[in-house]
């Protein structure tokens, strides 16, 4: 099956997170719990909506990932760039999706 | 500039605390998401793909200096240097926290700003010609008006929970500058055989996934009937609107299903009841608000006529910013600015936080404290000496602002798009970017003339694709994007709906689609004075498809 990983934003601030393997909310997506079994997206799914119920975030969403070459790279573009940030050179000193991270592509 | 009452204070402080109240709520857990979600709506919040969104309301877009300044401190305190003015004439900050909103809201207050109806079912941002006050051509200010409306409009309880969202805009001109007929009611303001002034008004025009021209259903409707006529439109709108299906919604659809002429018998038969009660507006009342935009005391400043001549010949660059970006106004010794918001390979619309401190500066001291937005995503200072433009000029060269591109290929508006939108399919900005860099000699650009790209990131149309000369839809297609293309689009006078050329082009071949366009009107086009959209109204789609697809297939 396909792997998947749970996002969301985080109620204060809006700014996109991952669940990672300790039940912490992340700000990086390859640092997120991987679940690569039903057993284990049922348990991301009950973690997302205990979370939202809690008011630690919202907008909880399990994606579809793969892994390339060790990297985490969401299935759609959409999830790509709420991962990495915008793609393009929006403020001084922020180049967009131009490192060596890019997957955007 | 309108200043706020003592009415507008206390109602729009006591929202500011009734909103901290409301997040403070909401932080503690004491609130849920879906009771919180309508209110942080009802204040400008949204919550986009990284993070949460604010939409400040410009009201018909116009700024004082001391505006720009708070809008520029938010920018640099509370989000991150910079801000992202829209074709709502609004300005967007992509990053603040949820926490913070109540005090930007307050900062917002102490200049007489805030953002309410920025969002939600109810009467948005009133906007209006961006030159209003200032154009050759204008009949009149039509901004009163939009602050009538907005006066009007603000917490309306009858027009609150709208079927949908509804958008207004006024024109003074006959040159529609505000697309008024792609809005739910445009108002385009005129002087009847007598010289008194009234409204041609339209109704049931919108982009989005169902793009509709309005439709005229009164010729001259005098200005002191503007409120009562425009309740009567909207209670027509809020019996018959449906509610049922929220893509059907729309007053537009309401139009198209009823037919303009039973809708406006409708429109007239509520008219007649509210025609003669308290909306019925007194001269005074207009006179009263009128005031407000009374145009500044403009001496004359005659050597700037020779001055202007003498820095042209000086400074091509000069000669091509002034030639581009700056059009008459109604004094001959003044003009009014477009200050590009579209450099060459930037982001449209986004402006930094000493971008906009240093507008602030320059319409202080050289253009009367006056500051417009423009619906194409530009700052428009309205009023400056021709004396004085060589010394505006270097200001703006010097932070990036300078670009001469009003109007021309370069002047892209795009929606935020994938880079931050939590509707959008695919991406706007970076089209525009490689567009933009294609394009960006200002010779070739003076070539090609006027042409308008406009480029959406979804069916929503936020970038108003559907009027674009070039309209550009990004869709996602097997997971990846698209971009479809549409010709011979307009938001003016004369509104034209953009028609699908063809299959949609990759990220990667959507430059060169638009390259192929530009090259056939070059090469079809009568001579230079033939602009793009005049061609394309005589040619037709053929040629652009031939030269895009040649003999393969075109279904999109």
């Amino acid at each position: 099956m396909v792997s998947k990983v749970l996002t969301a934003n985080r109620l204060a601030d809006g700014i996109s997170v991952w669940l990672d393997a300790s039940g912490n909310w992340v700000e990086s997506l390859q640092d997120a719990f991987i679940a690569r079994h039903a057993e284990a997206v049922a348990a991301l799914e009950a973690t997302g909506k205990t979370a939202f119920a809690d008011n630690k975030v919202v907008d909880v969403n399990v994606v579809d990932v793969e892994e390339v070459d060790g990297i985490l790279r969401p299935l759609r573009m959409r999830e790509r760039i709420r991962a990495e940030g915008p793609s393009i050179a929006y403020a001084p000193g922020y180049h967009g999706l131009s490192g060596p991270k890019n997957f955007a592509a | 500039m309108y200043r706020y009452d003592e009415f507008d204070h206390a109602f729009v402080s006591a929202r500011v605390e009734q909103f901290r109240d409301q997040v403070q709520r909401r932080l503690s857990g004491e609130l849920a998401e879906d009771a919180f979600k309508p209110l942080r709506l009802m204040n400008g919040v949204y919550l986009q793909l990284h993070a949460y969104m604010l939409r400040v309301a410009i009201p018909y877009g116009t700024l004082s200096s001391r505006q720009m300044r708070m809008l520029a401190h938010i920018a640099r305190k509370y989000d991150r240097g910079y801000g992202h003015f829209t074709t709502r004439q609004n300005i967007q900050y992509n990053w603040p926290a949820l926490s913070d909103t109540p005090d930007i809201l307050n900062d917002l207050a102490s200049v007489e700003m805030h953002a309410l109806q920025t969002s939600g079912n109810c009467i948005r941002n009133v906007t209006a010609d961006h030159f209003a006050g200032a154009a050759a051509d204008e009949v009149a200010d039509p901004r009163p008006y939009a602050e009538i409306l907005r006066q009007w409009s603000s917490v309306h309880p009858e027009f609150s929970f709208l079927p949908r969202k509804f958008k207004i805009a006024v024109t003074g001109a006959e040159r529609d500058r505000a697309a008024i007929q792609v809005h739910d009611i445009g108002l385009h303001l005129k002087k009847d055989e007598s010289g008194k002034l009234g409204f041609a008004v339209y109704v049931g025009g919108g982009q989005g996934r169902t793009p509709m021209i309005a439709k005229k259903i009164r010729d001259f409707l005098p200005e002191e009937d503007l409120l009562s006529y425009t309740t009567a439109i909207m209670r027509v709108y809020n019996l018959h609107g449906r509610r049922d299906n929220k893509y059907k919604a729309r007053i537009k659809i309401l139009v198209h299903e009823t037919g303009a002429e039973e809708l406006a018998r409708q429109v007239e038969v509520e008219f007649a009841s509210l025609k003669d009660t308290e909306l019925k507006l007194p001269d005074a009342d207009i006179q009263a608000i009128a005031s407000y935009f009374a145009p500044p005391e403009l001496p004359n400043r005659a050597e700037g006529w020779g001055n202007l001549a003498r820095w042209k010949k000086a400074d091509e660059g000069f000669a091509q910013w002034v030639h581009q970006n700056v059009q008459p106004h109604k004094h001959p010794d003044y003009g009014m600015v477009t200050i590009s918001l579209k450099p060459i390979g930037g982001i449209p619309g986004d402006a930094t936080d000493s971008q906009m401190d240093l507008v602030a500066d320059i319409a202080e001291e050289y253009a009367f404290d006056e500051i417009r937005v423009s619906h194409e995503q530009n700052l428009i200072l309205p009023h400056v000496a021709l004396a004085d433009l060589e010394p505006l000029y270097r200001a703006l060269v010097a932070s990036g602002l300078a670009t001469a591109n009003a109007g021309l290929i370069t002047d892209i508006i795009a929606c935020p798009g994938l880079d931050y939108c939590a509707l959008a399919n695919a991406r706007s900005i970076p089209v525009a970017q490689e567009i933009s860099n294609r394009f960006g000699s200002f010779e070739r650009q003076a070539e090609i003339g006027e042409l308008k790209i406009k480029i959406s990131g979804c069916i929503n149309a936020c970038g108003h694709h559907h009027v674009g000369h070039i309209g550009l839809l990004g869709v996602e297609k097997k997971g990846a994007e698209l971009y479809q293309i549409t010709l011979g689009g307009s938001g003016d006078e004369n509104t034209s709906i953009g028609e699908i050329i063809g299959r949609g082009f990759e990220p990667e071949k959507v430059t060169d689609a638009v390259e192929t366009i530009v090259d056939t009107y070059l090469g079809l086009r009568r001579d230079k004075s033939e602009t793009f959209l005049e061609a394309y109204r005589r040619v037709g789609p053929q040629p652009f498809k031939d030269a895009l697809y040649g003999g393969a297939q075109e279904a999109a």
